[in-house]
């Protein structure tokens, strides 16, 4: 079993909490995990992303080759595609559809979503609309994990216990919040 | 065993905790920061009152560093690459004054520059000091290194450097504890005149570190840390330092490699270990992250003798950046993996001030009042604020170290520009700014010297500055009128007045200093969760 992903978005949109969430899942069902992440400079509204590897055997480097990656998971669309040359040939491009437009050159967002679509593998879903109807319009990265559920060789039971981990200092109501969010992502 | 789930840094800072560390030093800056932010974090440390402030910069906290070495006590004090300049003083000079508790002086570089200015190698420096140099290749190798590391430096009475770049320092992964030593006790140096650099001193122990230099070629030879691997096909041999290892076994990952390696931890180079790959093999390839200094010193030790030596000297490799398994794959001439272009109209996204930023009035009203004066006159320091580079704002105009500003104003005055303008932050003031507005009173330079004091070291996390709450004191009485020490609010309802201030100040034909004062949104932020403000 091996999963290389790439969580890809743009500062403040919570990417790093997705990969805690995938991390501890990871953890409980004892696999072996490196995930590089992006500080300092790229927090203040730049492109962020991390790389994820997960597998049953150890992992060599921090960085996953070009080509490799089994998924990218984005919170954006436009970061979907910067970061199109690390996705295998039979990988999958999980990304929300709402834009992040805080660039003033911000390409036609019917060309990004096109070019999605030319990637054999790709499932594009409006998580700001989905996460506002759960009552939660801060759990957008939990409803993209949701929707990355099963492509991360990971049962949704570990995830989700992965989730409340992540917000165990929060109130009950948050988790249950998230909790539906990351559901509603499964299901849509 | 107890496993844990850290950052490189993280794991590094873990390490030293376990192995009985006392103290902890250093300035914040990226891709290091996250070595004393651990330390003062963990409830461990606090309990046992391990010391964990930030330094006012990376001198000084060498300096701090070295003193808690001379109480026979275990300390580290960390940096990144940029800020070994800083402490290039005291750094050289603790090679020869050597230490007494365990030293470690951690260095985390940054190739690519990622959130730097240049992308310097510390190695150069670990062999220019002529110290011993742990590099680490994954996380659990950080966190053992820094136990290695004590021993080393209490072994050799000497400091040692352990060098991390940024992949490693900000990327994740499971560490297993060792058993955990107790902090060393309160002891001086048995020598008293260890410490002591007068000439006469100086000259002996510069020749005691040289006398060491073969043994730490011998430590070198047997650490865990440096491996001969032998490979069937001696076509080629290669030579992989610290994180560049990890790359190059990911392209073997069904087979194992078939070419030797020696693989680098420890440094000075294992010398027995490169005679013997060079009896194997006629060509070589270095892969290490960073500048090619073993890569040099190679082609130095074997010379033209019909050796072939493949890095970044000869194109193989690129000469700058941070490597990658797919550059790596590439010098091994191993066929590409398939995969997608990216699309034509990608364009980037760089960061920017927050919105709400206090930066960003304070920026506002500086361009007002530079207006009639054309571009050119300003300049600037490192922190967010650098980010004022950037359109909307375009309001800044120079970034070269930190300090900068304010001495390059000075320079820049006396070469007759007026308007002449200096930003700097709160905490870069306290790091290095100081000495420039010293420099400027006593010439009496006609400046503006602008202070953006958001109170905290935001670009790196909000680490506190130890300037907090003394600027205003420390201007005066480095020589600054009281009534030229202005303090103004960045905000939109303030503008008009600020630009009327501004305005006055460099009407003013001598050193003003404007203090825009607001603290930075996320601070804010930060203090109201942790009930403070
Ligand atoms: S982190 Fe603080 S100081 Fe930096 S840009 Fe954002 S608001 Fe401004």
């Amino acid at each position: 079993m091996k999963r290389d992903i790439i969580l890809a978005g743009v500062g403040g949109q919570g990417i790093l909490s997705i990969a805690k969430v995938i991390g501890y899942a990871a953890l409980k069902r004892g696999l072996f995990l490196k995930q590089a992440e992006v500080h300092g400079m790229s927090q203040r509204g730049g492109d962020v992303q991390s790389h994820m590897r997960i597998s049953d055997k150890p992992v060599y480097s921090d960085l996953i080759p070009r080509g490799n990656a089994d998924l990218i998971l984005s919170l954006e669309p436009l970061e979907a595609l910067r970061y199109l040359p690390y996705l295998s040939p039979g990988g999958w491009i999980i990304t929300n559809s709402t834009p992040f437009t805080n660039i003033r050159n911000y390409p036609d967002i019917e060309f990004i979503l096109n070019e999605i679509r030319q990637v054999k593998n790709y499932r594009i879903l409006d998580a700001d609309h989905i996460a506002k109807e759960t009552g939660s319009s801060r759990s957008v990265n939990m409803v993209m994990l949701g929707a990355a559920a099963e492509k991360l060789g990971l049962s949704p039971e570990f995830l989700k216990e992965g989730v409340r981990d992540l917000f165990k200092t929060k109130t009950e109501r948050i988790i249950e919040l998230n909790l539906i969010a990351f559901d509603k992502g499964r299901m849509n | 065993m107890d496993k844990l789930l850290l950052l490189g840094d993280e794991a590094f800072a873990q390490g030293a905790l376990d192995a009985g560390l006392s103290g902890a030093f250093g300035y914040p800056g990226t891709p290091s920061t996250e070595i004393i932010e651990y330390i003062q974090r963990e409830s461990d440390a606090a309990e046992r009152g391990v010391k964990r402030d930030w330094s006012a910069n990376e001198k000084t906290a060498l300096e701090a560093a070295l003193g808690m070495s001379y109480t026979g006590k275990r300390a580290i004090v960390t940096m990144k690459h940029v800020g070994l300049n800083v402490a290039a003083d005291p750094f050289m000079n603790s090679a020869i004054t050597g230490v007494h508790g365990g030293l470690l002086i951690a260095v985390a570089d940054d190739p690519s520059m990622h959130s730097s200015q240049n992308e310097q190698d510390s190695r150069f420096y670990g062999k220019f000091a002529m110290i011993p140099v742990l590099e680490p290749s994954n996380q659990q190798e950080a966190y053992d290194m820094a136990r290695a590391g004590f021993e080393l430096s209490e072994r050799f009475h000497l400091p040692v450097m352990v060098r991390l770049t940024t992949r490693l320092a900000h990327s994740r992964s499971l560490i297993v504890r060792q058993k955990i030593l107790k902090e060393n006790p309160l002891s001086l140096p048995g020598d008293p005149n260890q410490f002591m650099l007068l000439p006469a001193f100086a000259r002996k122990k510069y020749r005691k570190l040289l006398e060491q230099q073969d043994m730490l070629v011998q430590a070198s030879e047997k650490s865990p840390y440096n491996q001969f691997i032998d490979g069937p096909d001696h076509s080629l041999g290669i030579v992989v330092c610290g994180l560049a290892y990890n790359y190059l076994m990911e392209n073997f990952l069904e087979n194992e490699c078939p070419y030797p390696v020696v693989k680098i931890g420890q440094y000075p180079l294992p010398e027995k270990m490169f005679l013997e790959l060079r009896s194997r093999c006629n060509t070589l390839l270095i892969l290490e992250e960073g500048m090619p200094i073993v890569e040099e010193m190679i082609r130095g030790i074997f010379g033209a003798d019909g050796l072939s030596v493949k890095g970044r000297l000869d194109g193989t490799l690129p000469r700058d950046g941070e490597l990658n398994p797919g550059l790596v794959r590439k010098a091994l001439g191993l066929p590409l993996r398939e995969s997608y272009k990216e699309p034509e109209f990608m364009v980037p996204r760089p960061p920017a001030l927050c919105a709400g930023c206090p930066h960003q009035e304070s920026f506002k009203a500086l361009n007002k009042a530079l207006e009639p004066y054309g571009s050119g006159h300003v300049f600037s320091d490192i922190g967010c604020y650098t980010l004022g580079f950037l359109p909307p704002f375009n309001a800044i105009n120079t970034c070269v170290d930190m300090g900068a500003s304010f001495t390059m104003a000075v320079g820049a005055a006396e070469g007759g520009l007026f308007p002449s303008v200096g930003v700097i932050g709160d905490s870069t003031f306290g790091h290095s700014g100081l000495t420039g507005l010293s420099d400027a009173t006593f010439r009496k330079s006609n400046v503006v010297l602008i202070i953006l004091d958001n109170d905290t070291t935001a670009m790196t996390g909000m680490q506190d500055s130890v300037i907090g709450g003394k600027i205003e004191a420390v201007c005066e009485a480095l020589g600054v009128e009281k009534e030229h020490i202005r303090v103004l609010t960045p905000l939109p309802k303030e503008q008009d007045q600020n630009v009327q201030a501004l305005n006055e100040e460099i009407e003013y034909p001598g050193v003003s200093v404007v203090i825009f004062r607001r603290p930075c949104i996320h601070v804010l932020g930060k203090r109201r969760k942790e009930g403070k403000a």
